[in-house]
């Protein structure tokens, strides 16, 4: 489910429109916008406070079959979120779980890698090394 | 007081059409879309969802073409725009100790392990206007990412080092069901806890903030800082469905953490120790984490045992004033029609007057009550 959530709508719209027989499905929640407020804690590891909102969609859907399927995405797009939901459904499903694991989430995985590798080599660049002088002795 | 005033509404719509069209700007100019303001004034969008207090790339940069640049109505417009939105969660403690780094400093350890980081930073660049960026510059920046570097998996806590010995104070354990304060439910009260104040200061005004961060530093209410810790990147966020009852991951938002130590001079109970000051921000904000810190310590300083003594250990001091949308609303209020009051003013004004060039029984010089 996080994967969906952190891959662009666009792909996932792509990969929706590349199954075979996309099913058919109904909304058991409409995708619905709204906020979560997001906890941290006191120097990371201490006493828990609320940082602050970010907005989130959230959407829940039922196959034909029965199956549901649950999205909740960050942001206000509402297609990411009923998309994600959809494609949360189809994964329940045994039979269409490994071909969906090979043919869509696979790729994501490798995208979001590519794009995270590619800005983490540009960071790991700007490591440094300082050199403190020893003074006055 | 204010009283209603009728009319003017046809002057109201004319100004507003006027605003309209000096947003706009000359339209010979190519008018600014959202993407822009998202990616060229990222750290503009940043403070605006760091102090709206709403992590929302898109509504920032739209509130920023809206309000013209000017940041504090940019904030203004996203804390009234998240009030119309349900809350639909609320997410597990972020774990940034597992941040994708993109940057991760510190001032008191030369060689601590991850290494140093600079990032994407203003620091080391000469603050020389840089006239080659008055043209369009393309898409490479010429980055160097073929250094054969890697940033390690793990990047472990900068003040963990000094926890073994001791030397520093122990984050203080969390029970998992205290409440967690929330002031946009409940109205702030004092003594705040410091659940509650680091609330207040993540969305507090980064200028005040840093003035009085600054100030401590100055010596009212010095802590003796060293920045123990600063990482910016991204973290996860989790929350937790109840129809399903276990974790998921909703996507990544970029923070910066600051971790400041701080000099404690030990009292009859505890022996001397570093204590800590944290600072966490939406975004991109260096400066306001590292403020949010030293602010956060101060007012520490009942906590502590210390004796309040300057503005940034006083919590009401701090906490009543930091934020700016409050501070813009009631400044700006001035601007409404205090006709009835003033005339009051003048009334006394002139009745004092007149009392001191001919005194007479009658006359109450003392009757002038505040306004409301």
């Amino acid at each position: 489910m996080g994967l969906l959530a952190k891959s662009s709508v666009a792909d996932l719209e792509a990969a929706w429109q590349g199954l075979s027989e996309p099913p058919s499905y109904d909304f058991l929640r409409a995708p619905e916008t709204g906020l979560a407020q997001v906890r941290a804690r006191a120097g990371g590891t201490g006493l828990r406070f609320n940082l602050g909102e970010m907005t989130m969609t959230r959407c829940v859907v039922r196959l034909r079959d029965g199956t549901s399927g649950y999205a909740y995405v960050a942001g206000r797009n509402r297609r990411h979120a009923e998309l994600a939901a959809a494609l949360d459904a189809l994964l329940q499903d045994p039979a269409h779980r490994d071909h969906l694991q090979a043919t869509v989430l696979q790729p994501l995985v490798e995208k979001l890698q590519v794009l995270r590798q590619r800005r983490a080599a540009k960071v790991a660049a700007t490591q440094v090394d300082f050199f403190t002088l020893a003074r006055g002795e | 007081m204010y009283v209603a005033v009728k009319g003017g509404e046809r002057a109201i719509d004319n100004a507003h059409r006027l605003l309209a069209e000096d947003r706009r700007g000359d339209p010979a100019v190519p008018e600014l879309d959202l993407k822009q303001i998202e990616q060229q004034l990222a750290l503009a969008v940043d403070r605006v969802m760091a102090e709206g207090s709403l992590y929302d790339r898109e509504l920032a940069a739209l509130a920023i073409k809206q309000a013209r640049g000017d940041l504090l109505e940019a904030i203004f417009l996203l804390r009234a725009y998240r009030t119309t939105l349900p809350r639909l969660a609320v997410s597990e403690p972020l774990n940034t100790a597992a941040m994708a780094i993109n940057r991760r400093i510190s001032a008191a350890f030369k060689d601590l392990p991850g290494g140093q980081v600079l990032g994407p930073t203003f620091d080391y660049t000469h603050r020389l206007l840089d006239f080659t960026w008055a043209e369009p510059h393309g898409a490479d920046t010429g980055t160097d990412a073929a250094t054969g570097k890697t940033l390690p998996q793990a990047m472990p806590r900068v003040l963990q080092l000094l926890d073994g010995e001791g030397l520093i104070e122990p984050p203080r354990a969390d029970a998992p069901t205290r409440p967690v304060a929330d002031l946009t439910r409940e109205a702030m009260t004092l003594p705040a806890e410091r659940d509650l104040r680091l609330q207040n200061l993540a969305r507090g005004d980064e200028g005040f903030l840093l003035a009085l961060g600054y100030s401590t530093q100055r010596g009212y209410g010095n802590t003796h800082p060293f920045a123990g810790e600063i990482r910016m990147g991204e973290v996860a966020v989790e929350i937790v469905p109840e129809e399903l009852g276990f974790a998921v991951e909703i996507g990544e938002i970029t923070v910066t953490e600051c971790e400041m130590i701080n000099q404690f001079q030990g009292s009859a109970e505890h022996l001397p120790q570093f204590t800590r000051g944290y600072g966490l921000t939406f975004g991109q904000g260096e400066r306001k984490a590292m403020a949010m810190a030293l602010v956060d310590r101060a007012l520490r300083a009942r906590e502590l045992g210390e004796t309040p003594s300057s503005p940034a250990q006083d919590e009401e001091f701090v906490l009543y004033h930091s934020d700016n949308v409050e501070a813009s609303g009631f400044v700006q209020h001035l601007k409404l029609p205090h006709y009835v009051d003033f005339q009051a003013e003048l009334e006394l004004l002139r009745r004092l007057r007149a009392n001191a060039s001919d005194p007479s029984p009658d006359a109450d010089p003392n009757d002038h009550g505040p306004k409301p």
